[in-house]
């Protein structure tokens, strides 16, 4: 797909650049991609503004004063470190158990031929489908039956559980793409089947497995919903739940400190979205998603 | 020789534990608490009574429900169907013309109210909508007199803010699947004269129609279930002019505490879901026999 892609890239260039209507219908289709880029840039712009403005509103505007008061009002150990902690805690612990889960699911799917494989795949496949929020008030009851409620492992378990469909079939695919020969040349050397899948498989597709890894962390990190729902203490609370009660509790008179909360927690996704896309292009990590 | 191959498939075990633990169940349970008159506290809490179809048949008589209904049905459709949709074709076709600069660059703008938390981006919507907003000074600045959005056409705000959110993934399954289309087959159609709307509709729309189904799918289900942006931008409100099923859901569960009607109103979402999920399972098996 990638290459097919560069490749199409290239076509267009080379017969765009020439003829003049061409060239036109060029300027034409940049004028109308920097419209629209301005249109998505705009919501963006409030926030980036009002947490340099100790005095920020609603309003964008370029700050009479611009400092960094609001980041270090809000660079403390109950609003900020804390609960990036604890989303770090969730995030990375849903990530773990998703890959360790999808690994030891994926072996046995990609590697053997069973009866099992494909209806298996695709009840996963329609896992992916159902609406999480709609689920959130059965597992809140669920939760008080089984007094999991509070509890930041039952709610990595429980993170980890609606990504998981998506993991399994991204780490298949990533596993698929292993040559067998390699394998079976572990085999003959005497090594069992999960030495050869430590050993020889999962080194292979590290790649594969760091970018399920950074999606699974990406979504955790900014799930609001699920937290918000069954962890009840604000010791355990991630920065999404306690930033949205910062909103309730100050954002009527502390715009810029709520912008400023808000770029602190964006950053980390930030970077790992750009460390995975540049390292092999978004549509291909989509693609693995997506398409099987 | 079966046993063994029954043992070979143990290492799909703790998957498939994870996934009746805290996904079958939940549903299961869904389907049976909307049997009953499970409720936050008070008696009904320790001990639900069995009340039939009472839960399923209030949905009928009480308005918020169909209204609710209505709701998520506009939702859907003008912010996943239309928005999204649309707007993510309409940029990924710009995308092969134009200059590669502007083209990453528009490209990273709208990836990223994609990837920022659902929390921020529901924040950032809110002060772009309010009244003293970014919209609003913009409108101002061209000599309008903006309303309050979010009061006023609280629908219409959702629906911007979640076409602003999503047209990223579509924009992104119509690059790949633009960037897939045989060269030699638009280049054939142009040698022919075909103009560049004629070459859209018959030659290039129907090669991606596979991804525009896959991606009508997808998006219509993320769509269904999108709850954070909503409740931080309206809460559902003013009145039920905003509430579509998971906010109603959400609020006769834990506001009015009735996890009965709370899950009745959640299973209506599940089947909604799940018959979405059956139809895009359908359409993926048939791509790929």
């Amino acid at each position: 797909m990638t290459i097919s892609g560069l490749r199409a890239r290239k076509w267009t260039e080379s017969t765009t650049a020439g003829g003049s209507s061409r060239s036109r219908a060029k300027v034409g289709a940049d004028i109308a991609l920097a419209v629209i880029g301005v249109c998505f840039v705009a919501p963006l712009l409030w926030l980036l503004l009002a947490a340099v403005d100790p005095r920020a509103g609603y309003q964008t505007r370029i700050p009479e004063a611009a400092s960094f008061d609001n980041f270090r009002a809000v660079l403390t150990p109950e609003l900020l470190f804390r609960p990036l902690a604890n989303s770090f805690l969730l995030s990375a612990g849903t990530a773990v158990v998703n890959v360790l889960a999808a690994v030891l699911a994926a072996y046995p799917l990609s590697r053997y031929q069973s009866r099992f494989n494909k209806p298996f795949m695709y009840t996963v496949l329609f896992g992916t489908s159902l609406p999480v929020t709609a689920i959130m008030v059965p597992v809140y009851g669920l939760f008080v039956q089984l007094q999991l409620l509070d509890s930041m492992a039952a709610t990595v378990f429980f993170m980890a559980t609606t990504t998981l469909p998506m993991a399994i079939w991204m780490t298949k695919n990533f596993m698929d793409s292993v040559p067998l020969e390699l394998e079976e040349a572990a085999w003959v050397d005497g090594a069992s089947t999960m030495a050869a899948l430590r050993g020889v498989v999962l080194p292979l597709m590290r790649q594969g497995l760091a970018v399920v890894f950074i999606f699974v962390f990406i979504q955790a990190w900014g799930n609001f919903f699920v937290p918000f729902v069954l962890l009840l203490s604000t010791g355990k609370q991630p920065a999404a739940v306690s930033i949205f009660s910062f909103f309730g509790q100050h954002g009527a008179i502390a715009y810029g400190q709520l912008a400023a909360f808000s770029i602190l927690y964006s950053v980390p996704v930030l970077v790992l979205y750009a460390l995975v896309s540049r390292g092999m292009g978004s549509s291909f990590a989509l693609s693995g998603a997506m398409k099987g | 020789m079966r046993i063994r191959r029954v043992l070979r498939l143990l290492p799909v075990l703790p998957s498939v534990l994870l996934l009746v633990v805290f996904l079958l169940a939940p549903v299961v349970w869904s389907f049976h608490a909307s049997f009953t008159d499970a409720a936050l506290s008070g008696k009904a809490a320790k001990d639900p009574q069995w009340v039939g179809a009472d839960n399923y048949l209030r949905m009928f008589s009480d308005d918020s429900f169909p209204l609710a209904v209505w709701l998520t049905v506009v939702f859907v459709a003008a912010s996943a169907v239309l928005g999204q949709n649309v707007l993510g074709l309409l940029i990924a076709l710009l995308m092969t013309r134009s200059r590669k600069a502007v083209a990453s660059w528009v490209g990273t703008a709208v990836v990223a109210a994609w990837v920022l938390p659902e929390i921020v981006a529901a924040f950032a919507a809110y002060a772009y909508f309010n009244r003293e907003g970014t919209l609003n000074q913009i409108l101002g600045a061209l000599g309008g007199d903006g309303p309050d959005w979010l009061y006023t056409f609280p629908l219409v705000a959702i629906v911007l803010a979640n076409t602003w959110r999503g047209t990223a993934f579509s924009m992104l399954v119509y690059r790949a699947a633009l960037a897939d289309v045989p060269q030699d087959v638009s280049e054939a159609a142009l040698m022919d004269g075909a103009h560049g709307w004629q070459r859209l509709a018959f030659i290039t729309l129907p090669l991606i129609r596979s991804s525009i189904a896959t991606n009508l799918m997808l998006i219509t289900l993320q769509t269904l279930a999108v709850f954070t942006l909503i409740w931080v931008m309206t809460a559902g409100g003013p009145a039920n002019a905003s509430t579509t099923l998971p906010v109603l859901a959400y609020q006769e569960a834990f506001k009015f505490g009735d996890i009965g009607y709370g899950t009745a109103v959640a299973s209506v979402l599940i089947l909604l879901g799940m018959v979405f999920g059956a139809v895009y399972v359908r359409l993926l098996r048939e791509q790929r026999p």
